[in-house]
């Protein structure tokens, strides 16, 4: 028979998971707000932003003060650091201390933020505002702040990726310009890499998906994927682009020295935003990056000599050449925020005031993410940033679209990336159902 | 009096004397009250709460919606990381248990052994269990970077095989298993004081009797340590339930992928084989959010640790020799 005190430890062995349970049901629901507010009304609104380094707070501060000097009866209060584990619990428990404007660093959660409701459709203000998104802002941008036809966000900022070169080792292998297309990359990678013993003293270009931002959604931009059907459906076991796009991985990753003596040598790369990163040490001769790497390298003390171009694309593809995998920052407003027509001309002075963009984006060496600011002659005109603006605005440029449960669909593809690179799995087709299944099924799970 | 229980016919109480009982019922569950709310708000309240809502759909922004079993069916079923994480959550459960407990008795019984200099080997022993998991797990993985870590400089050196560690599927959960013991110092220090405090009497009784150290061993110092075995087998499962951050942080350094904020990242690098059910728990609540399939893992967490404990217990009655 089971004695109470019995009883009770028994139970306490599990208290500390049930903590664990807690903390999971600790949220309920939040309340609504509404765009009810008089937009002419003395207010203060919180804006929360990701925003961390010294010079990044002062530039954001900086656009804040431009729109507050602007429309003198808003009020910001700018919060910094925010990541978006606190942004999600910030839009479920709603309240006075909950921000009225978010940002987001990431365009992942923006199908949940849409799905959810936890922003509100942005559609309607930009009507009432007589703002045309499709005038404004680029395909790529849009693209990644709607989900559905709900344009719960709008693009803050962007990022373009292209392809980092070391010009003296180009130089030193004899190559005169930058490849353009697959075949040429392969063939340079190959001059560009140096073998020691069985690792290497130079790399001509780390593929491997671990690979800092050589992913299977970056790379697989060149070649303009379909990751969804218009029902919303995974496309990707149907899509010859990214089926073509993980083969041509696969082919480098054997033409470099295969998996093991790569994934190897890739442990002895510093981190990625640090100066030890391998393209600034040296480490490896091209790499595909953002924008933003070039800021870094300018302000580090490394050595590299770079150039940069867009990264190449495929051969049967070469008529594209100039696009890239595009993404960004998003910003949109809370639903629970009651003061959201005072919102919304934050917002819109954020995204559309071209002047304001430029500035912001000449500050943090950052895309801008509007049609005028991308034209903007006051934009950096150096030539490597100017690379990235020319790759922001190729029409053929592209991004991930938004899903209702985040990045999970891209986290799948890139796990049969990993697979596929390493050996462990050989039929690639097969694992392309495989991934299409699992999409699907998450995705239905989610709604 | 026996006949009268028999036919059916009970004393009728008086009414001072049911009012009595009330007063004595009320009074008790007043110096009740501070368990019972404790207990109803931070145990009962949270438990049933996920239990419901394992079967709702429920994102955290909308009110939660009856599904049935699609979650659990979605987490048994289709979920691929579900079966791995419980497979090296038992894994880890089972093996890291086991050999902390084994090495931590192995130590005390070393440290109070030693005639001179004890404390400094007891301080050496237990000064890495104060170090914080996150500080200790990157620096195992800087010490076993295949590439750069001094102890494969040195394993090389020597002419041994040179382990991928923390980047290699078969060798992710044996060096986790290598930074858990290494932090052993807490199970050391209660297994030493548990150790002092066997009566001398028996080992002399037992030495007079002929036994040797091993026997000794057996027969005194396994069955005086019971207890303290028991205790140290329980809470190492049910820390090994909660085990998260050490396998999170080598993955996700040793993959070189640290996403930004809100990116998913990959679980379990490498290749799933350090993925635990508590990782699971956020993936699916935090970074999804499914809060509904995140509470089955939940649920089952919760049931598991149950059964471990309620295993440990009846096989080795071993708190305090209950059932001896």
């Amino acid at each position: 028979m089971t004695t109470p005190s019995r009883l009770t430890r028994r139970l306490a062995a599990g208290g500390a998971l049930t903590a664990l349970a807690l903390s999971v049901t600790g949220c309920f629901g939040s309340s609504k707000g509404g765009a009810n507010d008089n937009p002419n009304a003395d207010v203060t609104i919180t804006f929360w932003h990701g925003w961390s380094a010294p010079s990044e707070v002062a530039a954001i501060q900086a656009t804040i003060d431009g729109f507050e000097k602007k429309y003198p009866n808003v009020h910001v209060k700018a919060v910094g650091n925010i990541t978006d584990d606190k942004i999600n619990q910030a839009l479920r428990a709603g309240g006075p201390n909950a921000p009225d404007v978010v940002s987001s660093f990431t365009t992942d959660n923006v199908g949940e933020f849409c799905t959810s409701h936890a922003f509100v459709d942005l559609n309607p203000f930009m009507k009432k505002s007589g703002v045309d998104p499709v005038k404004v802002f680029p395909a790529a941008q849009r693209e990644y702040t709607q989900f559905e036809g709900n344009q719960c966000a709008l693009p803050l900022l962007s990022d373009a990726y292209g392809l980092y070169y070391n010009k003296a080792d180009f130089k030193a292998a004899g190559i005169t310009s930058p490849p353009k297309t697959y075949s040429e990359f392969d063939a340079d990678a190959v001059k560009l890499t140096k073998m020691s013993g069985d690792t290497y003293s130079q790399l001509g270009f780390m593929p491997l998906y671990h690979g800092y931002e050589s992913t299977i959604t970056h790379f697989a931009a060149q070649a303009s994927p379909t990751y969804f059907t218009s029902d919303g459906k995974s496309n990707v076991a149907n899509d010859p682009p990214l089926a073509s796009t993980y083969e041509w991985q696969k082919a480098l990753v054997g033409k470099l020295g295969g998996y093991a003596r790569l994934d190897k040598y890739r442990t002895t790369f510093g981190d990625e935003f640090s100066n030890n990163n391998p393209f600034m040490t040296g480490q490896v001769a091209m790499a595909m990056d953002g924008e933003w790497r070039g800021g870094m390298i300018d302000d580090s003390n490394s050595k590299v000599d770079y150039g940069v171009a867009p990264f190449p694309v495929p051969d049967d593809q070469a008529d594209q050449y100039g696009k890239g995998y595009i993404t960004g920052t998003i910003v949109g407003i809370a639903s629970t925020s009651q003061k959201q027509n005072a919102a919304w001309e934050f917002v819109q002075y954020l995204t559309t005031d071209t002047d304001a963009v430029v500035n912001f984006a000449n500050a943090i060496h950052n895309v801008p993410s509007t049609n005028a600011a991308l034209a903007s002659p006051k934009l950096d005109q150096s030539p490597a940033f100017q690379t990235f603006i020319k790759i922001a605005q190729n029409q053929y440029s592209n991004t991930t679209p938004s899903s209702p449960n985040g990045g999970a669909y891209q986290l799948t593809l890139q796990n049969l990336g990993y697979a596929y690179e390493s050996g462990k799995q050989t039929d690639l087709q097969a694992g392309l159902e495989e991934a299409a299944h699992t999409i699907d099924t998450d995705i239905a799970q989610a709604q | 009096m026996k006949g009268a229980v028999a036919s059916g016919t009970r004393p009728r109480a008086t009414p001072e004397l049911r009012a009595r009982k009330r007063r004595e019922l009320v009074r008790n569950l007043a110096f009740l009250s501070p368990w019972l709310l404790g207990t109803g708000l931070f145990f009962l309240y949270p438990l049933v709460t996920t239990v419901w809502l394992s079967f709702t759909h429920y994102d955290g922004f909308t009110s939660p919606v009856w599904t049935g079993v699609d979650n659990w069916h979605y987490v048994l079923h289709e979920y691929s990381f579900f079966w791995p994480a419980l497979r090296n959550t038992l894994w880890f459960v089972v093996v890291i248990v086991s050999l902390r407990i084994v090495v931590g008795l192995v130590l005390g019984m070393t440290v109070i052994s030693v005639k001179r200099g004890s404390s400094v080997f007891r301080t050496l022993f237990y000064a890495p269990y104060l170090a914080p998991p996150v500080a200790a797990t990157l620096a195992f993985v800087f010490l076993l970077n295949p590439g750069t870590g001094p102890v494969n400089s040195v394993l090389g050196k020597l002419g041994l095989p040179q382990p991928g560690w923390f980047n290699d599927p078969a060798w992710s959960k044996p060096a986790l298993a290598l930074l858990a013991v290494w932090g052993v110092g807490d199970l050391m220090v209660i297994f030493m004081a548990a150790l002092l405090d066997v009566p001398r009497e028996l080992y002399e009784a037992a030495e007079l009797d002929g036994a040797g150290s091993l026997r000794r061993f057996r027969h005194v110092t396994l069955p005086t340590l019971r207890p303290i075995l028991g205790f140290a087998a329980i809470t190492g499962v049910i820390a090994m339930m909660q085990y998260y951050t050490e396998p999170l942080v080598a993955g996700q350094v040793a993959s070189g992928q640290i996403g930004g904020s809100g990116q998913q990242v990959e679980p379990g690098y490498p290749a799933g084989s350090t993925l635990t059910l508590p990782q699971l728990v956020y993936n699916l609540g935090f970074q999804r959010f499914d809060i509904g399939a995140a509470c089955v893992v939940a649920v089952v967490l919760f049931v598991l640790s149950m059964v471990f404990a309620a295993f440990l217990m009846r096989r080795g009655s071993v708190f305090l020799g209950v059932g001896e």
